[in-house]
């Protein structure tokens, strides 16, 4: 299974107008200005996946996950160290909250957050394809990197991956972003992707 | 007067696009992409560029960095950073330089908008 690396490209550059709108969701959340990587997009195994996200230093992460279904389906998650976790949430809550408060609201308002992230991520590639997608509701997992994978559609199928780091400038907080779509959907993303590329080339002929 | 105009953009679709719609807007003027910072001063060092449009999330100097060197070397020129990363910390810092905050993705209208007032400050600056 391959992609094209004008497919590769399309995918990547719509993932960052997605990404870019959904750092500025987390922007308003959180208060303070969100730095973006570059996206990066592979063909990978899940196995493989999960090796990306759990480098040295990330064993024990964080992330709110939600599927999504439509003409094209997988699973996006907003991924973090869990030693962010808490950081996170009190950038979200306020600083005045006392710790067991936050604590008790841990996972509530991550997942809150995700949502609001992820929506925002998945509806701007659906609405730059002008298809529909649903969303699932927010779970929070922990784990290593397999362990977020786990269950994921086509467990052990190749699966495009699609990779953006953030930080939450003056927080100290640094996560990422991730996307999994197992590979009919894959077919089916490409057919878009071109059917994208077919009406971009058609806009500029004057058509 | 036809004018040339840098399109710099790490991704080939999103240069296509900025292209296509400026050959639709002004069918008479140049268009000249480039994948990064260093080839968009390559670029400028090999030809008259009048106006330039970059995106933000770039491999390397990104846009921000790029539009800053471009602003010194040529104070006059209508520079314009296109992002989908609508935040107000990017928008005030897009300013600061002297350029204009496009959204993306990238609409005709939107397009058409900054590439009018830009053609305006050259007159202008022209007189």
């Amino acid at each position: 299974m391959q992609i094209s690396d004008i497919e590769r490209d399309a995918v990547a550059e719509i993932a960052n107008i997605a990404v870019g709108r959904a750092a500025a969701s987390l922007r308003q959340i959180v208060g303070h200005e969100v730095l973006l990587s570059v996206p990066s997009v592979d063909i990978l195994t899940h196995e493989e996946a999960s090796h990306v996200v759990a480098k040295p230093g990330n064993r024990a992460l964080i992330a709110v996950c939600q599927n999504f279904d439509g003409p094209f389906s997988g699973r996006a998650l907003l991924i973090f160290p869990e030693a962010n976790s808490l950081q996170l949430v009190r950038a979200i809550l306020g600083q005045e909250l006392p710790l067991e408060d936050i604590v008790d609201l841990e996972d509530e308002a991550l997942a809150e957050t995700g949502n609001i992230i992820l929506n925002s991520f998945v509806a701007t590639m659906a609405n730059v394809f002008k298809r529909g997608l649903t969303m699932s509701l927010p779970t929070v997992l922990r784990g290593d990197g397999r362990q977020l994978f786990a269950g994921a559609p086509g467990e052990r199928e190749l699966v495009l991956f699609l990779y953006i780091n953030f930080e939450i400038s003056q927080k100290e907080i640094r996560g990422y972003l991730a996307l999994l779509m197992d590979i009919p959907s894959l077919e089916m993303l490409r057919t878009l992707v071109q059917d994208f590329l077919d009406t971009v080339a058609l806009k500029g002929a004057g058509q | 007067m036809p004018r040339t105009v840098l399109v710099v953009d790490d991704s080939k679709l999103a240069r296509m696009v900025a292209c296509k719609a400026l050959a639709k807007i002004h069918p008479d003027w140049a268009c000249v992409e480039a994948g990064d910072a260093t080839q968009a001063m390559a670029a400028l060092q090999a030809q008259d560029v009048d106006i330039s449009l970059i995106d933000l999330n770039m491999p390397g100097d990104g846009g921000l960095v790029l539009a800053a060197d471009l602003r010194r070397k040529r104070p006059n020129m209508p520079i314009a950073v296109v992002t989908a990363n609508i935040q107000d910390e990017i928008i005030a810092r897009v300013r600061e330089l002297g350029a204009t905050f496009v959204p993306k993705p990238l609409t005709e209208e939107a397009l058409s908008a900054f590439l009018t007032g830009a053609n305006l400050r050259l007159r202008k600056v022209a007189q």
